[in-house]
């Protein structure tokens, strides 16, 4: 990975969020991701994982157990801040407006899926721009694959699963195949990884 | 993906044009969702760009009713979140028994099937006799569905268990009469409801009501429309009286928080307060 590191852009980036999605096998995925994230981790982290739409919030109680930090369910509107993870509810999109709130949707399905995680991503492409990574994690679906093509045509970083480390490989395997995925990596390497650009400040100017 | 900057100019000018051309104001939208649903239109409309579609919108008609089915929701169902009328049961029912006449305003009733569960609940507690309801939605098309009545006969029948949830005291099927697949909805549920079309991004308040039923509405305004709505709501309101949203719309990030109490948070119920 080191080599491929350095062909990334020289101007170091300094991002302004996380934006996540899984799908079946994910939890696991989420919670060794989030618990290695460290408290004084700063970026807010977006999640969309695949819910029944009966889920009544359990899959956030669940998450919050594991991750150092807040997990809500956020409302429609709600301001992002940092230090926070925000798990998409059942049955709602989640999206991200310019202006750093959140937005909730009741539009159609996408991919069979509400929330998917291609609405998620494709408005954090537009709100973020290059100042966002995006992490698609196992999952039986191709949800996210088209997603992770505007984040990274936005400039933004993408990372997936390594898809043989995923319970179900299908999901980060189309992101993958889709060419727009910058690094392939195990979740306790994702986890590694968010806290080394999380820490990045912004060198414009440097 | 072309630059976004571009991108967001020529849709304020798409949104413009359908405000200007046809008078549909969705400049107000949340923004997110709404480009979301402008980017399918483009996909489907065989443009290649959104400022493509301008010229099209103004001249045709018909490309923009195509467009306009984009732009419109409506995901109801019958006693949707079932615990919202228990709740209604509960905490709302007892103080409209107080009053000898009752109005609400079903704000957004969409193809009708929230006005027709709360007309239920009303008649159930044994207060639809003293009640008004009026439901309202700008798109006539779905307001026109609404005070038809008619339903899928295989969705009601899936709207039994959401009845009982919600706390129903008969039988769901005697509000209903079927005909193989399509059902009416009982004659006697419609006596004390008026439909009427009204714009709550540009239309002001018309009388003064008890309870306001607005939900999954206001989160496709951004937030100016939506402080425009809720002050229509507010004004509207008595002291007292009660707002009920849908499940993920808080209060909390509105210019109106102050003026109201919460009753059931999980319900998204709230009471306007006695004193300003």
């Amino acid at each position: 990975m080191r080599q491929k590191e350095a062909q990334q852009p020289a101007c170091h980036v300094s991002y302004e969020a996380v934006v996540m999605g899984g799908s079946a096998g994910g939890f696991k995925a989420y919670a060794a991701i989030l618990s290695a994230l460290p408290t004084d981790f700063e970026l807010p982290v977006l999640v969309v994982q695949h819910l029944h739409p009966g889920d009544d919030g359990s899959f956030a109680r669940h998450l919050a157990r594991v991750a150092l930090h807040p997990v809500i369910e956020p409302c429609d509107k709600e301001r992002i801040e940092r230090r926070q993870v925000y798990v998409a509810p059942a049955n709602y999109h989640m999206l991200v407006e310019r202006n750093g709130t959140i937005a909730l949707s009741l539009e159609g399905k996408v991919n069979w899926s509400r929330p998917s995680i291609d609405a998620l991503f494709e408005s954090a492409a537009l709100a973020f721009g290059q100042r966002v990574i995006a992490v698609i994690l196992s999952g039986a679906s191709i949800d996210g694959a088209v997603g992770m093509r505007a984040i990274k045509a936005a400039g933004g970083l993408t990372i997936a699963q390594e898809p043989a480390t995923a319970e179900y490989p299908v999901m980060p395997q189309a992101a993958i195949d889709t060419g727009a995925v910058d690094e392939v990596l195990s979740v306790e390497e994702i986890g590694r990884r968010l806290i080394e650009l999380g820490a990045r400040k912004s060198q414009i100017g440097v | 993906m072309k630059d976004s900057g571009t991108e967001n100019i020529e849709i304020d000018l798409l949104l413009e044009s359908v405000y200007r051309r046809y008078g549909y104001d969705f400049r107000s939208y949340a923004r997110a969702s709404i480009e979301r649903r402008i980017r399918q239109f483009l996909a489907d409309s065989g443009c290649a760009s959104v400022s493509e579609m301008i010229p099209k919108i103004l001249h045709d008609r018909e490309f923009f009713s195509r467009l306009a089915r984009y732009f419109s929701i409506s995901v109801t169902e019958m006693f949707r979140d079932p615990s919202v009328y228990r709740a209604v049961r509960e905490k709302v029912v007892p103080l409209l028994r107080t009053w000898p006449h009752f109005k609400v305003w079903h704000a957004g009733c969409a193809t009708g099937e929230e006005v027709y569960s709360l007309a239920i609940v009303l008649q159930e507690e044994g207060v639809y006799a003293r009640a008004t309801i009026y439901a309202t939605d700008f798109n006539d098309e779905v307001l026109e569905r609404a005070r038809e009545g008619i339903y899928e006969t295989a969705k009601l029948q899936e709207a039994t268990k959401n009845y009982q949830q919600a706390g129903g005291k008969g039988s769901f099927s005697e509000y209903y009469h079927a005909r193989y697949d399509a059902a009416a909805m009982d004659g006697s549920l419609k006596e004390r409801i008026v439909f009427s079309s009204h714009n709550l991004a540009s239309d002001s308040v018309f009388g003064e009501m008890h309870l306001v039923f607005c939900r999954n509405v206001l989160i496709y305004f951004n937030r100016d429309l939506q402080n425009r709505a809720l002050g229509l709501f507010t004004e509207s309101l008595v002291h007292g009286g009660f707002l009920c949203l849908g499940a993920k719309e808080d209060l909390r990030f509105t210019e109106v928080s102050d003026r109201y109490e919460v009753v059931d948070l999980k319900a998204r119920i709230y009471k306007k307060k006695e004193v300003p």
